[in-house]
């Protein structure tokens, strides 16, 4: 007689789990980074210095949040670099022609919000094709549009006010940072405190059993999409604020960076498994590294590797755990 | 459905085969014919391009065409194995800048060392990166995207570094090694016979030997090419060893023949391989890919590039054509795809 196996609504809380999670490693990774920096420069722990640092990182950190619902989906955008660059080509663009600037960053807005749902509408339609492919396509597609509208030049001149974006304060905080908490706590709250979010880990799952219980799964996806687009068009309001004016050369590779972060946050590439808070630790954690090597004259190749080496040390490792447990149990 | 049930009960087989045939969809003659649509296609862009600028069919903008394709169609037989196996190559931009720069540098820092030698070392940094991304990928099982776009940083990083940010210009490098890429054996340029002979042996090897077809298997089902005796991961690495050594070897042929080497060499050229790729009819859900439509795509791609000065259309555009050909392809073939599989439901005995 076998018994039925009964599965807890909750588990059980223990300590070993909770400081085995992938986010502990995370935060002592960033103390001994921090620990580091202080060493290796005087100039490091200084709250003016870390805070412009700040500011300097942040503009692609609101595209980390939108990455990690596509991540957990199981999907994958690199076309979000493009969609920076030409909604801000966009913005600029229009600024230049006349139109007044608060509509022009309105339009900005909706090009992203546009993009986004280009890209989830393929990707919900054609199923054979994988987001690789969709959003490579369109990655080329959405950069070669910004250069046709505003070719080799750079546009700019925006009104003193729109430059706050990217280096006003309020109070002793960067405007910029208050941004990214406000966004990254709607985020948190959406992915672990909504339906929509538990829906989200069911896709990532196994999106034929989300789909056959009733989640749907094609309007999930191209909302998550919408998403990505809309926050890489927030990221070109930044980062077109920060530098005065825009090219549409702008932002590239941030794709790379932002995958980086994600990946590094826990999120698992074939998606279901990782949580907000890691991908939010890793942004600083890049960050920060990337600020205290710049300090004592990196080269800003080095930290290419060094992102490439993160990227590739932080798939590696929980594969590598799986293959250990796997030869355990053929033993 | 009663009524074909009651037919192909009554009907003899060689009219009920008729019967069928009939009922065939649209995108299975396209499967049929795609290589000579695509060459149809290829052929009346040259003619409409000749009608707006004459200079477009002579000797010598062919000759340069075709030339400046051979790299390209290099990179794509590579490319195609790649994508074959389902996975994607990023990476292949950098690996050519790196073999690229090693090889400049020991070429103006050693004249004497001789150009098929050079043209040896860059195929060989090409195997040891394509060595170490397929351990990546086939041992560890990264997803392939993952995976290249860390190396690619990688690759790239290392080219600024060895290179220290400085450029090898046409005045550092012999005149024996600019040969290669610019000289003719029998009025053709030496790329365009390298790349012949690459066909060639490509030809043979995904056709007739063993390792060829198990590359076709491990694509179209891993799983299926597992439980026959075949190991994916051996196949999986040996692919991606392949592209490396491609395109350490494309490399060479690119520094000699723009005869500079410079950090950012070829930065984004693994779209237009992808391009040519898609276009040539190569699935990326993996399995399906021959190489009469790779090189048949890259010429496409060759005639773009080549044509949009040549009929005044601005060089800002090229991207945005590209782009538009690979989702239009991508597309294609998946609509192709779905029709192929209903036709085959049609064609079962019901």
């Amino acid at each position: 007689m076998i018994e039925p196996r009964v599965l807890a609504h909750k588990l059980d809380f223990s300590w070993k789990r909770f400081f085995l999670q992938w986010e502990w490693m995370l935060v002592i990774i960033f103390i001994a980074i921090n620990v580091m920096n202080i060493n290796l420069s005087e100039y490091y722990w200084d709250y003016d210095n870390l805070r412009d640092a700040m500011m300097g990182f942040l503009d692609k950190s609101f595209i980390v949040l939108p990455m990690v619902l596509i991540m957990i989906l199981g999907d994958i955008d690199i076309s979000v670099g493009s969609i920076v660059a030409l909604s801000a080509v966009i913005m600029a663009d229009l600024y230049t022609m006349g139109v007044p600037m608060v509509l022009a960053m309105l339009i900005c807005l909706a090009a992203g919000i546009v993009c986004g749902w280009i890209n989830g509408m393929l990707i919900v339609k054609y199923k054979e094709l994988s987001s690789v492919i969709v959003t490579l396509a369109t990655m080329i597609i959405y950069r070669g549009i910004a250069y046709v509208i505003l070719e080799d030049q750079a546009a700019g001149g925006f009104p003193e006010w729109f430059s706050f974006l990217g280096w006003g304060y309020v109070g002793p905080i960067p405007f910029i940072l208050l941004a990214f908490v406000c966004f990254a706590i709607l985020f948190y709250l959406l992915l672990h405190k909504t339906v929509l979010g538990r829906q989200i880990y069911a896709i990532g799952n196994n999106a034929n059993a989300s789909r056959y219980s009733g989640v749907k799964v094609d309007r999930i996806k191209i909302f998550v999409f919408v998403l990505a687009g809309f926050m890489a068009a927030v990221t070109g309001l930044f980062l077109t604020a920060r530098m005065g004016s825009t090219r549409p050369n702008i932002a590239t590779g941030y794709e790379l960076e932002v995958i980086a972060m994600v990946v590094l946050g826990g999120i698992s590439t074939a998606g279901g498994k990782g949580r907000m808070i890691g991908a939010i630790i890793a942004i600083f954690l890049i960050g920060f590294l990337r600020y205290g090597l710049g300090l004592i004259n990196v080269q800003a190749q080095m930290l290419l590797i060094i992102i490439g080496l993160l990227l590739i040390a932080a798939v590696m490792v929980p594969k590598l755990k799986i293959k250990r447990t796997q030869k355990l149990r053929k033993t | 459905m009663e009524s074909r049930n009651v037919g192909s009960f009554v009907m003899p087989m060689g009219q009920q085969t008729q019967a069928n045939k009939n009922k065939r969809t649209i995108s299975s003659y396209v499967v049929q014919f795609r290589e000579l649509g695509l060459l149809f296609f290829i052929l009346l862009l040259a003619v409409l391009i000749q009608m707006r600028n004459p200079s477009f069919l002579t000797w010598e903008n062919i000759n340069d065409l075709i030339t400046n394709t051979a790299i390209l169609s290099i990179l794509a037989v590579g490319m195609m194995l790649v994508i074959i196996t389902r996975g994607i190559d990023l990476s292949i931009g950098a690996t050519l800048a790196l073999s690229g720069m090693i090889s400049a540098m020991v070429v103006s820092h050693f004249p004497q060392v001789h150009p098929l030698l050079v043209l040896l070392l860059g195929t060989g940094i090409g195997l040891v990166c394509g060595g170490g991304l397929g351990y990546l990928v086939a041992k560890i099982g990264i997803l392939p995207i993952i995976a290249t776009l860390g190396m690619m940083n990688v690759f790239r990083g290392l080219t600024y570094l060895i290179s220290d940010g400085k450029w090898v210009s046409a005045h550092q490098m012999t005149t024996s090694f600019k040969f290669l890429g610019t000289g003719t054996l029998f009025r053709i340029n030496h790329l365009i016979w390298i790349a012949l002979f690459i066909y060639l042996i490509a030809y043979y090897f995904m056709g007739h030997t063993r390792t060829g077809r198990q590359i076709y298997a491990v694509g179209s089902n891993p799983e299926a090419a597992r439980i026959s005796g075949i190991r994916p991961e051996r196949t999986l690495w040996l692919v991606y060893v392949i592209m490396g050594g491609l395109s350490g070897m494309a490399g060479v042929l690119w520094v000699s023949k723009f005869a500079s080497a410079q950090g950012d060499t070829a930065s984004g050229y693994e779209l237009s391989v992808i391009a040519a790729c898609v276009v040539g009819g190569v699935s990326i859900a993996g399995g399906v890919g021959k190489l009469s439509g790779v090189l048949l795509g890259a010429i496409l791609l060759g005639i773009i590039n080549n044509a949009l000065p040549l009929i005044n259309v601005s060089a800002f555009w090229q991207m945005g054509i590209q782009g538009s050909i690979i989702l239009a392809a991508v597309l294609l073939n998946a609509i192709v795809k779905r029709g192929v599989d209903r036709n085959h439901l049609m064609r079962r005995k019901v």
